[in-house]
């Protein structure tokens, strides 16, 4: 059990890891500005989630702070972005 | 009943309960720091609250409701996944229009976030000059299948809770 | 490999290893779909079963995990949980209206294009949500 325990953490480390990879092409790629916010949000998500599989890795709660300012950092700076995509400023 | 140094008690309850968490300890102390916080943020927060909070009726209605909704995010979710895995090219997906009764800002609110919430569907905005919800649905069949469920299922018991004088 | 797994019970290790692997999958699935759907209104849909289920199922399995290595109630993960779960229908409905303005916008630079469009009338907004980009 032990075993497949590490192998399930390990997985998901790599599947994150390849989900970033796939936000990152959806990034440069994008043909809008929308489609590049979008793949934006989603890779501060997926690195939330790294942050949060490495805890489990190492074993250590640190990495539950980082996770919490990934996810909150990602979360002014999508609005940030949107509010400036659709009106031209950020600040009204 | 609402004490004038406590406007609104569940909020100062779940800041409390916040504070407690982010310091993982429930030590007198940490209980006394919190309860400051949780006084005093909403005190000082009050000015910049457009709306008088809302009291909370029908508790039973409304956990039914969100209990409900978990079904159905994880429900959509797996529906979402396959049509990613094996039909992502021909999927009908459109913009629907739905006629809504509901006006209360907090139930508008609240259904926005569940409507979100669940995978498949996205709130676009309420159309000016009627009060009709524009809705985009990832995966669309029926257009007046999803009209009846979003009314009979999310907005009968948002109405019940919100709007019930 | 982290020698503090051995110590873990079977109860704790395996609905964490399922809630690691169901996870994974859907955190893979949404990024897929980010990918593959042909248009901007449809890829937004990839993202949210990301979000939602995703973030779910490694939180809660890192609440397990934490709970049973250190033998006390470790559920300070809540937090992230409400936090995403409150913001992430706020950033999908943002982007939606923003894609949308943008869109209008895009058609008003350009009438004459619109104008053999009247066919499509019955649509909630004037333009194709169904075009290649």
């Amino acid at each position: 059990m032990t075993t497949l325990l590490s192998l399930a953490i390990n997985i998901t480390l790599l599947s994150v890891l390849l989900a970033m990879l796939l936000c990152t092409v959806r990034l440069l790629r994008g043909p809008t500005a929308q489609d590049r916010v979008l793949a934006l949000d989603t890779l501060w998500m997926c690195a939330m989630l790294f942050a949060l599989a490495l805890g489990i890795r190492f074993g250590s709660v640190i990495y539950f702070e980082a996770a919490m300012l990934i996810a909150l950092t990602g979360f002014v700076s999508t609005i940030a972005l949107t509010k400036f995509l659709m009106r031209g400023e950020v600040i009204e | 009943m609402t004490l004038r140094w406590l406007p609104s008690p569940a909020l100062s309850g779940a800041l409390l309960i916040m504070w407690l968490l982010l310091n993982q300890s429930i030590a007198p102390a940490q209980m006394l720091l919190g309860s400051v916080l949780a006084i005093a943020a909403p005190l000082l927060a009050r000015p910049l609250r457009p709306l008088a909070p809302a009291p909370l009726r029908k508790p039973l209605v409304l956990a039914r409701l969100l209990f409900m909704s978990m079904i159905e995010i994880v429900r959509s979710c797996f529906n979402v996944s396959r049509i990613i895995l094996f039909n992502a090219k021909g999927v009908q997906s459109q913009f629907i229009q739905v006629p809504l009764d509901l006006k209360d800002p907090y139930g508008l609110a609240l259904l926005s976030c569940l409507i979100n919430s669940t995978p498949g569907t996205v709130w676009v905005e309420q159309l000016p000059d009627s009060n009709d919800l524009a809705l985009h649905v990832f995966d669309l069949h029926d257009e007046q299948w999803w009209i009846d469920t979003i009314k009979t299922r999310y907005e009968q018991p948002l109405i019940e809770i919100f709007e019930h004088e | 490999m982290n020698p503090q797994l051995e110590s873990l019970p079977l109860w704790a290790s395996l609905p964490i290893t399922l809630l690691l692997l169901l996870g994974s999958a859907i955190v893979l699935i949404g990024a897929l779909g980010l990918v593959r759907l042909p248009h901007f209104f449809q890829r937004i849909h990839g993202p949210a079963i990301t979000i939602t289920l995703g973030t779910g199922s490694i939180l809660i399995a890192s609440m397990i995990y934490f709970s049973a290595l250190q033998s006390r109630l470790v559920i300070h993960e809540l937090l992230i949980t409400v936090f995403v779960m409150l913001t992430a229908p706020v950033v999908a409905m943002l982007l939606m209206r923003t894609a949308v303005y943008r869109d209008l916008r895009a058609r008003d630079r350009r009438p004459i294009v619109s104008a053999n469009k009247s066919k499509t009338t019955t649509e909630v907004y004037p333009f194709s949500s169904k075009e290649e980009p």
